[in-house]
């Protein structure tokens, strides 16, 4: 969530104060993601450095809290092109719950499918609550497309764990090496706490 | 809520053949649904989710185990008993809409219960009356192949719902719809439960699942988990103190 460019995005409609920025980025974001005013401060300091947002000349002798700002024409063109350039693509730096369960197939002790059966319900749980949260959105668009999105990225969290544990029914992951500090031998179907991570587990701890 | 539950399966276990080549598609599976409750049963393909919705709803007959509806044990009564049961007590949603495509919209909704002895013009006030709900009354004299998906969808729920039924059974219902016109089922179902009916949802969409009050997970017939009631939306908002969470 670029900061920078929502609030520059804020002042492209009007000159506005630090404490109406903070309102209205909450208000855009259906009120999930709170930012401290200090944070708006900062962001909109760094902003005036950079060439990108001003203070209204009327209110420069004003001290921090009466202060407006407004957006630059260097801010209107930076503004432009954030919009348009796609996301990053590269992979995320580091999945958390891949991880989880990489680490879970080295370790014998470990029950992996009821591992994979805990993160889908506490994945399912979140969802629940995001579901919630549109069933009372009413009209608000901004409230209805957080959820959305955060209910397609658990739901893509959910899609992997079910393949996860059709995948371990399936094949079973070779046994770790000598000295890989893991007990675990020879691997049958229905022994998978005993099978070790594969090869992909090194490049997973990026 | 309270009172008897519309739907309780009681140690249900379902086998197909026997000896070596028996299949057990349910294993001792106890669920109980209580009024103005939506539960999702979730589970891979073949982890017999429908076969329990089908029990469920009586088209089906468990090998061992009983299935309670409104508190009737279904196992003591008559075929005919039985049959009547389901008509006045429990409907049905499918993935393919099952709308009877030589039947206008209302008609369709109001077949169960003129099957069920209510005279025409009393069945068709009350169609119209469930189209008006869902916002359908101008689609009331359609036929099927007139109406979006969506629309066919909430023709097969109003359907499922009209007359005394409180029990809802839906197997996969937005399978062949967007996903927003998925919501707009899933709404609707919700509603009804608001309104004091029962449903049971089998499904592995996430998504969809993720509509109920509770989700049972099923694996290999047996309910191997579930959700506990899901805290309201107000634990996602930590800046907002004003929304209604109700």
């Amino acid at each position: 969530m670029s900061v920078r460019h929502a609030l520059l995005a804020l002042l492209s409609e009007g000159p506005k104060y630090g404490l109406q920025l903070r309102q209205e980025f909450e208000a855009r974001t259906g009120e999930v993601w709170p930012l401290n005013v200090g944070q708006v401060y900062s962001t909109v300091q760094r902003l005036e450095r950079d060439g990108l947002a001003e203070s209204d000349p009327g209110d420069a002798a004003q001290p921090g809290p009466q202060r407006r700002y407004r957006i630059t024409t260097a801010g209107g063109a930076e503004l432009t092109a954030w919009l348009h350039t796609p996301p990053g693509t590269d992979a995320p730096p580091r999945d958390e719950l891949l991880i989880k369960v990489l680490v879970a197939l080295r370790l014998p002790e470990v029950d992996v499918p009821e591992l994979l059966q805990a993160h889908r319900r506490h994945t399912i749980m979140q969802m629940q609550q995001y579901t919630r949260l549109k069933e009372h959105a009413g009209d608000d668009v901004s409230l209805l497309l957080v959820a959305d999105a955060q209910l397609f990225r658990l739901e893509s969290l959910v899609r992997w764990l079910d393949v996860a544990q059709a995948r371990l029914r399936d094949h079973v992951p070779p046994a770790p090496a000598a000295g890989a500090g893991t007990t675990g031998g020879s691997a049958s179907p229905d022994d998978r706490s005993g099978s070790a991570a594969p090869a992909a587990f090194g490049r997973a701890e990026r | 809520m309270t009172g008897v539950p519309p739907l309780e399966l009681r140690g249900v276990s379902r086998t197909y053949g026997e000896g070596a080549a028996a299949v057990h598609a349910l294993t001792d599976v106890d669920l109980t649904v209580s009024a103005g409750e939506l539960v999702a049963v979730m589970g891979p393909s073949g982890s017999g989710k429908s076969t329990l919705l089908t029990i469920a709803g009586s088209l089906e007959e468990p090998t061992t185990g009983d299935v309670l509806i409104e508190g009737t044990p279904l196992s003591g009564l008559r075929r005919n008993d039985r049959a009547r049961l389901r008509r006045r007590h429990i409907g049905y949603v499918f993935q393919d809409f099952n709308l009877l495509a030589g039947l206008t919209a209302v008609e369709n909704i109001t077949m169960p219960l003129e099957l069920d002895g209510v005279r025409t013009r009393q069945a068709r006030a009350a169609g119209l009356k469930a189209l008006e709900d869902l916002g359908l009354a101008d689609r009331a004299d359609a036929f099927p192949d007139e109406l979006s998906g969506g629309q066919r969808q909430r023709i097969a729920l109003a359907r499922a719902l009209v007359g005394e039924r409180r029990l809802l059974l839906a197997d996969e219902p937005t399978g062949a719809l967007d996903s927003h016109s998925g919501e707009g089922v899933m709404r609707l179902i919700r509603s009804a439960c608001r309104s004091g009916a029962a449903a049971v949802l089998v499904t592995h969409d996430a998504q969809l699942a993720s509509w109920a009050d509770r989700v049972v997970f099923v694996r290999d017939g047996r309910v191997v988990d579930s959700t506990p009631p899901p805290p309201g939306p107000e634990s996602l908002l930590p800046g907002a103190t004003g929304r209604e969470a109700r």
